[in-house]
């Protein structure tokens, strides 16, 4: 049944990464100057190596031909040739992806430990003022474009993965306060408390394990976050990772890096949710 | 909680008013430059001050707000629009529809909302009209900021294709487009309010984020997000905090509609 599930998954994933693609070649093939090609002005080209050029724009003038080429191209491992950096998007995305995977691992966990360690200690402590000091900090948080954060970081020399993490505890801290909260009145967690059950034990034994399908779900959605943010991050901290490629990338109107990098944003985001769908399936049917 | 709302709906007609009256209040044109005065601190002439191109900042602000707290909300509407289309009409018809159109919503929410817009601006030409760019800017906003709303109402119009009173309706013999237009979407007007105020500030701050990275609303015409690209060349604080204003203007925006979504009753 759970290698159905896992297949049923991966083929869903395969086909939304074809879709994406599809899409993704789709916008490169209708943005205005895709015929144009500057070599074609290069005076010191001779008119054969012009009319080569010319002939080899020409075939991808069928978008169906376009879509079979791009698609049979990436599943080739060749992800096409970046305008403004020229060089291979492969070769690019395998030296930067590890920057921003580290930058975002770090951001994530950073923000998941503090969203959890403040929405727990609101929760536990009852007090209005602690629960008061966390929401306003989140709430000035949620008010702040990701990328003034940033710059404050850079003015500050912090580290960005902080900045990111940042990003995501508003996020994670809102919701976790609610279902801690939520966990916290159930009538059977009331009744254990009333026996003397101690914190640590209703929290491990009857808090989490209630809460745990809806924190995988938001888990899943907070890489997304995390790599939105990771655009902004690396772009005013000047770290060399996917997010400061995609800037470079739409700055300079280089689609099909663009296009590659959505393509593997999406993947990863896809990744990250189907784990997260399958951890809680697993729970669901192994309860604690 | 009460007095805070009150407070921030005041605050928010306060900062529209005077956006609107920009042109009245305003000390100068937005694209005016007074070359002999660039950078300049806070003077009687200059009450915040001027860039680098010795444009007065205050102007610069009142029209900025203009821009970025008028057109936000118009793409909000076009946001939730789109979700009515696509998510109440998925979740009335049910069954295969309600498949195919959360398919295409999960597609949409699987991109991280930041590199589907960058990937969207970059297709369209960077170098347009100010005009061009602003309605590029929140055209793109609306159309592609749709998807997490459709969801809500796809959610609201199912449980209500298999409410008492709508099954009665259709047992009368109510059908079709006069069903969904007389019961289904009167009954989630509460759940489209609440999709378009919780839009509105994260397409302002979205538009911060673009206009900060240059990629929103082209120069000379000011929005929030060109404003706060001056920050990107301070040094840290500095003591210049005039050059602060716009993005404490925008804190303060943002923080009202998060007190009104918070304590009123559009959260549903």
């Amino acid at each position: 049944m759970r290698i159905r599930t896992i297949g049923l998954r991966l083929a869903a994933m395969a086909v939304t990464v074809l879709l994406g693609g599809i899409l993704s070649a789709t916008l490169v093939r209708l943005a205005p100057g895709f015929d144009a090609d500057e070599r074609q002005l290069d005076t010191r080209l001779s008119p054969e190596s012009i009319q080569a050029i010319r002939q080899a724009r020409a075939q991808d003038a069928n978008i169906l031909v376009f879509y079979a080429r791009y698609l049979n191209r990436a599943l080739h491992g060749d992800l096409g040739r970046s305008h403004t950096l020229d060089r291979p998007v492969r070769q690019l995305i395998s030296e930067r992806l590890p920057v921003t995977l580290r930058l975002v691992g770090a951001g994530l966990l950073l923000g998941w430990i503090l969203a959890l360690a403040l929405s727990l200690t609101a929760t536990l402590a009852r007090a209005a003022a602690c629960d008061l000091i966390a929401t306003a900090l989140g709430g000035a948080l949620l008010c702040l474009p990701s990328a003034v954060l940033a710059l404050l970081f850079v003015w500050i020399s912090a580290p960005a993965s902080l900045a990111i993490a940042l990003v995501v505890f508003p996020k994670v801290f809102r919701y976790s306060r609610n279902l801690f909260a939520a966990g916290y009145a159930m009538p059977h967690v009331l009744a254990a408390r009333a026996r003397g059950v101690g914190n640590a034990r209703l929290l491990l034994w009857h808090v989490l394990p209630a809460a745990g399908s809806q924190l995988l779900a938001l888990a899943g959605v907070s890489v997304s976050i995390a790599l939105g943010a990771a655009i902004p991050v690396e772009a005013l901290c000047s770290i060399p990772g996917v997010g400061q490629l995609a800037w470079q990338a739409a700055l300079g109107r280089d689609l099909p890096l663009l296009v590659a990098l959505t393509v593997l944003v999406t993947l990863v985001t896809l990744i990250a949710n189907s784990g997260a769908d399958l951890a809680n399936q697993a729970l669901r049917t192994h309860p604690a | 909680m009460r007095r805070l709302q009150k407070a921030s709906w005041v605050l928010l007609l306060v900062v529209a008013v005077a956006s609107l009256f920009a042109s009245v209040l305003a000390p100068a044109n937005y694209a005016t430059q007074f070359r002999q005065a660039p950078n300049a601190p806070p003077s009687r002439q200059h009450w915040l001050g001027t860039d680098d191109l010795g444009r007065d900042r205050l102007s610069r602000t009142l029209y900025g707000t203009r821009v970025s707290l008028l057109l936000a909300p118009l793409a909000a509407l076009l946001s939730t629009l789109i979700a009515a289309l696509v998510g109440g009409i998925a979740g009335y018809c049910g069954g295969r529809c309600q498949r195919l159109a959360m398919a295409a919503t999960d597609l949409f929410l699987s991109l991280p909302w930041l590199f589907l817009l960058i990937l969207a601006r970059a297709m369209l030409p960077l170098n347009v009209s100010p005009a061009a760019s602003v309605t590029v800017t929140f055209g793109l906003l609306g159309v592609l900021g749709w998807a997490a709303s459709a969801r809500v109402l796809c959610a609201g119009a199912a449980s209500l294709r298999n409410s008492d009173f709508v099954l009665q309706a259709r047992a009368s013999g109510l059908h079709g487009w006069r069903l969904l237009a007389r019961h289904v979407l009167p009954n989630l007007k509460p759940v489209l309010l609440a999709q378009f105020w919780i839009s509105i500030p994260v397409f302002i701050l979205s538009e911060a984020n673009l206009g900060i990275l240059g990629l929103g609303v082209a120069e000379p015409l000011p929005s929030w997000g060109s404003l706060l690209r001056e920050l990107e060349s301070l040094d840290g604080f500095s003591g210049q905090l005039w050059k602060f204003v716009p993005l404490a203007l925008l804190i303060l925006v943002v923080t009202s509609f998060q007190m009104i979504l918070s304590t009123d009753e559009v959260t549903p």
